[in-house]
């Protein structure tokens, strides 16, 4: 069934939309993580351009956090006291991310930004997930124990607050700086951050695996309203019609990848995650690279009239 | 005595370049783009009528139907490799380009009349004029130009732009049709339809009618909104968001 798509200007096929949001959600409910990085390439590859792409996709990944977001409150695997100083530097960085968004726009390049931060940031997040994964697979087969966390450079600095629920003492500086970042590029790239947030969370903050996840959702869930809000104000490319099929698609397909991902181990799920992170990085450095079809692309600046 | 002998070469040419008449309609004044259209191809027809003024020699027509969607601004960039990726360079705006052109005619372009004339009367894709600003300057360049050409062949490709030199026929020797294909993505607004006349090689006469693109339903509602009030647009969007999400999270409640 063909549907036209009002802001996006393209009639698609809903069915094809939605299965695109079902496997997505397949996989984020998995994964524990947004689909935002899976779904934006797959939306520039059926004919979407990429601006509409972006802006459309977050309001498709706030509805997937909130219904995460939700279950995780009910079992109070969420930190209030740290979402909230996330937030603080959440919502900044979406505003900056938005503004440099519409700069992007006017002058051209952002397609190219938004394939280049792909490239970049997924080659590396990819890399590094799927080296850890491998290296945990490689402890558990030797039955070594993991080693134990120690405290880092970041635990040294000031202005430090104790979050109760997930029983840290931590400085709000680096929570604030990585919400910025994680808003920042959620607004550029149209992702959820998620699966770059998770990781820099454990790792670098040492919050427990009890209350990461659902933390981490309630700052996408924001962000991602915010920058719904902030693209339809500013930029007009929200395509609600395009982000509710996303939807409804995207949460169905997620309940049965949770269900999935409990049956595959830890590390595994990793070592798939990264394969999977790198796959899409490497798919948008070989389209930059190679020559193009067509050097020339038209846009139209409004008609009038 | 100059002016009134003006007057009465004006009414004299006024005359002469009457003395054939074009009536013309389109079989829909007002195509309405529902959410499920896939194109469609709207017929004109008309007639020339001829009157006691026409020289009797005159037997053989050709029509060029000029139809010119709404008009809007448009950039055309270019892709260099710079650093081994390919990224936009350059670009130039065209200013005020229709967002739909179709040029049908009963022959060929070129046959059916003089290059100079074809240019005045801006036949064929090539003769259109498309202003480009060029660094501060207005103005249309050779129709080799890479911008110009690229422009016009991405806008052939998306069916935008056409060029169809047999799409007229000649029912009887005065009687014509043509299709005027519209295609799925067509941009909604008034759309001028330029029908000109020639007979030996020669202006004959032109006339004009005109029809409207509207999209009715649900999408034209949101898109509208989005563009007015993109606030509320906003709001409800992520109201829609929270609504799904919440409507998940029940339907798939496990305890």
């Amino acid at each position: 069934m063909q549907l036209y798509l009002p802001i996006a200007d393209l009639p698609v096929n809903v069915f094809l939309v939605l299965a695109m949001g079902a496997a997505v959600g397949f996989v984020s409910g998995m994964f524990g993580i947004g689909g935002g990085f899976l779904m934006t390439p797959l939306l520039i590859f059926i004919g979407i351009t990429p601006a509409v792409a972006v802006a459309s996709v977050a309001s498709h990944i706030a509805a997937s956090s909130f219904s995460g977001a939700l279950t995780y409150w009910r079992r109070r695997a969420i930190d209030p006291a740290l979402a909230s100083v996330l937030l603080c530097g959440g919502v900044t960085g979406t505003a900056l991310g938005v503004w440099t968004f519409t700069q992007l726009r006017a002058l051209g390049q952002l397609d190219l930004m938004i394939a280049l931060s792909y490239v970049i940031l997924l080659s590396t997040v990819g890399s590094l997930m799927f080296s850890e994964g491998l290296r945990a697979l490689m402890r558990t087969r030797r039955g070594a124990v993991p080693p134990r966390r120690t405290h880092n450079w970041i635990h040294g600095l000031p202005l430090k607050m104790r979050f109760k629920r997930s029983k840290i003492y931590l400085s709000v500086i680096p929570v604030v700086v990585i919400g910025i970042v994680i808003g920042f590029i959620g607004a550029v790239m149209g992702i959820g951050g998620g699966f770059i947030l998770v990781p820099i969370m454990i790792y670098l903050l040492r919050v427990p695996t009890s209350t990461v996840i659902g933390t981490s959702m309630v700052l996408t869930l924001v962000t991602m309203l915010f920058a719904t809000m902030l693209h339809a104000v500013t930029n007009h490319l929200v395509d609600a019609v395009l982000a509710l099929i996303l939807m409804v698609g995207g949460v169905t397909g997620a309940q049965f990848g949770a269900r999935a991902g409990q049956k595959i181990r830890g590390e595994q799920l990793r070592l798939l995650l990264g394969l999977l992170i790198l796959s899409v990085g490497v798919r948008f450095a070989v389209e930059l690279v190679i020559r193009p079809e067509d050097l020339f692309t038209i846009r139209e600046l409004g008609v009038s009239g | 005595m100059r002016a009134l002998a003006a007057a009465l070469l004006v009414l004299l040419l006024g005359a002469s370049a009457r003395a054939e008449r074009l009536i013309v309609s389109v079989s829909n004044h007002r195509v309405t783009v529902t959410p499920n259209y896939s194109g469609e191809e709207l017929v004109l027809f008309g007639s020339v009528e001829k009157d006691a003024s026409t020289p009797a020699d005159r037997t053989a027509y050709d029509l060029v139907v000029t139809v010119m969607g709404p008009r809007a601004d448009m950039v055309t960039r270019r892709k260099e490799r710079t650093f081994g990726i390919w990224i936009n360079t350059d670009y130039r705006q065209f200013l005020q380009v229709p967002s739909y052109l179709a040029l049908f005619a009963n022959r060929p372009f070129d046959g059916i009349t003089s290059p100079e004339i074809a240019r005045r009367q801006q036949i064929g894709l090539n003769n259109v004029l498309l202003t480009q600003r060029v660094s501060g300057d207005y103005a249309d360049v050779v129709p080799n130009d890479a911008f110009r050409s690229a422009f016009i062949r991405l806008r052939t490709q998306r069916g935008l732009y056409r060029e169809d030199a047999s799409a007229v026929t000649f029912l009887t020797p005065t009687l014509f049709r043509t299709g005027i294909p519209l295609p799925a993505e067509v941009p909604i607004g008034t759309y001028e339809v330029e029908i000109k006349l020639f007979a030996n090689g020669a202006f004959v006469g032109k006339t004009e009618t005109a029809f409207e693109i509207v999209k009715v339903g649900f999408e034209q509602f949101v898109a509208n909104t989005a563009r007015q009030n993109g606030l509320v647009y906003g709001l409800v969007t992520a109201a829609m968001a929270l609504m799904t999400g919440w409507m998940a999270s029940i339907v798939f409640r496990k305890d």
